[in-house]
């Protein structure tokens, strides 16, 4: 929908954050050094999210954190306007499918574009935000994409 | 098929619900009791014939005023002698407790399960409105209370942080995705939302039954683009009952037994709001081509459908995937609105749906499916004497269907 003013992408105005654990941990720390990473699987090499201790496409035992590019392209989005966390101006929530492997997918925040520039299909690449022990992978348009 | 699906050894005998309202102020065991015993009066039986009970979610499930009051409860407060119970959450949505009472019928577990599904959501949310699935988690972090704030694992995890804090925000972007591929409007979504108005005209419990028009769809708030207020079902407070009999009590029951022809149940995509194959679709797909293929009907045969509109976009993905038309083509199918109206092609949500009726989850569709195979829709039956109902539920990685007959 077409909005009657330019209005920028953003996250909510308040952040849920997730509780860390042995399994999670090196995903919602991943950002610390700017590196988005996945479990890969050693044998199969898939990428596996979210994190299980089995590889689900062979089943090898200790898939390992590995970085990807951090590139991804717009799978879906949809604006929030409902009032989840009073007093929050409308943000983007997008669906974001992964670079080197199209079928994993992130719930995110589409962040440093226009609202009105929202296309599905369109190349992004991670940001990250940190609060606390965390760093929240939002994605942006990529470099050099127009 | 070269057996019979067991499922067709069971029968819905009777059912009841309770008063319906946005917010009635009685408890849920209360409105469940209510449920039950009308059930049980239509069934022609007493509680002293009951011998098994079963419940979608039962307590502890979801936020306030979701789970409904947990089996153990109802059977004490109706001191039944049960031979077969169950409840919970893990399942083909909504309607698993229906088809665990019929699996456990063909068994021989249990002759006559009484199965309720109770909601006081209404009162739950209150005056603040649609609460997301993190309760007052939200509103208690915006208060500034630093360390106090909630953490999330589970699932939750993955959406939360980014504000994706209900199933709007998840179903939105499978709306969205349909936007892009097939080119959905928000005109030809309206229609959900407009088609039940209409019924629930006809509905002398539905918990909103004025007009409403296009232009009033189009011009009220949006909650998760491209989905407005009316494309969200309305939080109640309700029960509904059915009573779930062996087929052999057919006869003696004093109402049109209502024949449960086939379930379906498969769930082959990943369970999951955002990682599923197809993002324009979710788990109705598999559930439905598994209840086909347990039947010797087909959408064709039809002549009534419930179907799951917790978001109207549901209940678009449910007409496709049922093979009422094509993938991807639900959206021309209801312009208009004729296709689905009480003298259409396919009557839909005859009792005003989740969006006008009230989010009875599930349960109002199911009720209603067997008023129409009875005859007994008043102002709005379905012409003609219908004869085959599909009933849908769940939404996302949650489904279930299934086909009732008038009639073995």
């Amino acid at each position: 929908m077409a909005y009657d003013h330019a209005v920028t992408a953003s996250g909510p105005p308040f952040r849920l954050l997730p509780r860390l654990d042995d399994v999670n941990r090196f995903f919602w720390t991943s950002g610390e050094d700017g590196i988005l990473r996945f479990l890969r699987c050693g044998a199969c090499e898939h990428l596996i999210h979210p994190p299980v201790p089995r590889c689900p496409y062979c089943l090898a035992e200790h898939p390992e954190p590995a970085a990807v590019s951090g590139r991804a392209t717009l799978h879906s989005f949809t604006v929030n306007h409902q009032q989840w966390f009073p007093g929050a101006d409308p943000y983007v929530i997008g669906l974001v499918a992964i670079a080197e492997q199209e079928d994993v997918r992130l719930t995110t925040n589409v962040v440093g574009c226009e609202v009105d520039d929202l296309a599905v299909g369109m190349d992004l690449e991670v940001t990250f935000e940190h609060h606390d022990d965390v760093w929240l992978p939002l994605f942006g348009p990529a470099r050099g994409a127009s | 098929m070269s057996e019979e699906p067991l499922e067709r050894r069971a029968v819905i005998s009777g059912v009841g619900q309770s008063a319906i309202g946005r917010r009635l102020g009685r408890g849920e065991l209360d409105l469940t009791l209510e449920a039950c015993l009308a059930a049980m009066e239509d069934a022609g039986l007493t509680r002293d014939d009951i011998d098994g009970l079963s419940t979608y979610p039962g307590a502890g499930f979801g936020p306030p005023g979701f789970g409904g009051p947990p089996t153990p409860d109802v059977q004490d407060a109706l001191r039944l002698r049960l031979a077969w119970h169950d409840g919970g959450m893990e399942g083909a949505a909504q309607s698993r407790a229906v088809f665990s009472a019929a699996l456990a019928v063909a068994a021989g577990l249990a002759r006559h399960v009484l199965v309720y599904r109770t909601v006081t959501e209404g009162s739950a949310q209150g005056a603040g409105g649609r609460q997301s699935i993190a309760g007052s988690a939200g509103s208690a972090g915006s208060a500034g209370s630093g360390g106090s704030v909630p953490r999330f694992g589970g699932f939750l995890q993955w959406s939360l942080p980014f504000g994706a804090a209900s199933a709007a925000n998840w179903l939105a972007m499978i709306a969205q995705r349909r936007v892009h591929e097939f080119g959905l409007t928000r005109e030809q979504l309206a229609q959900i939302a407009l088609n039940g108005r209409r019924n629930a005209a006809g509905n002398p419990k539905a918990v909103y039954r004025d007009p409403l028009t296009l232009a009033d769809y189009l011009g009220v708030r949006m909650i998760s683009t491209p989905l407005c207020l009316y494309d969200c079902d309305a939080p109640c407070d309700g029960s509904t009952a059915v009573v779930v009999s062996h087929r052999d009590y057919a006869p003696d029951a004093p109402k049109p037994a209502v024949h449960l022809h086939a379930v379906g149940t498969a769930l082959r995509g990943r369970p999951s709001w955002d990682q599923f194959d197809d993002m324009t679709t979710m788990a109705a797909r598999d559930a439905a081509a598994s209840m086909w293929a347990r039947s010797d009907l087909g959408p064709a045969d039809v002549d009534v459908a419930e179907l799951y509109d917790g978001f109207s976009i549901l209940a678009m993905v449910w007409l496709e995937e049922l093979g009422f038309c094509g993938k991807g083509e639900s959206g021309p199918f209801v312009e208009g609105g004729a296709n689905i109206a009480l003298d259409g092609v396919v009557p839909l949500n005859t009792s005003g749906g989740q969006l006008s009726a009230g989010r009875l989850h599930g349960f109002g569709l199911l009720h209603e499916a067997c008023l129409q195979l009875r005859g007994e829709g008043g102002q709005r039956q379905v012409p003609g004497g219908p004869e085959v109902a599909v009933v849908a539920n769940g939404g996302g990685p949650l489904a279930g269907s299934m086909v009732l007959t008038r009639g073995a």
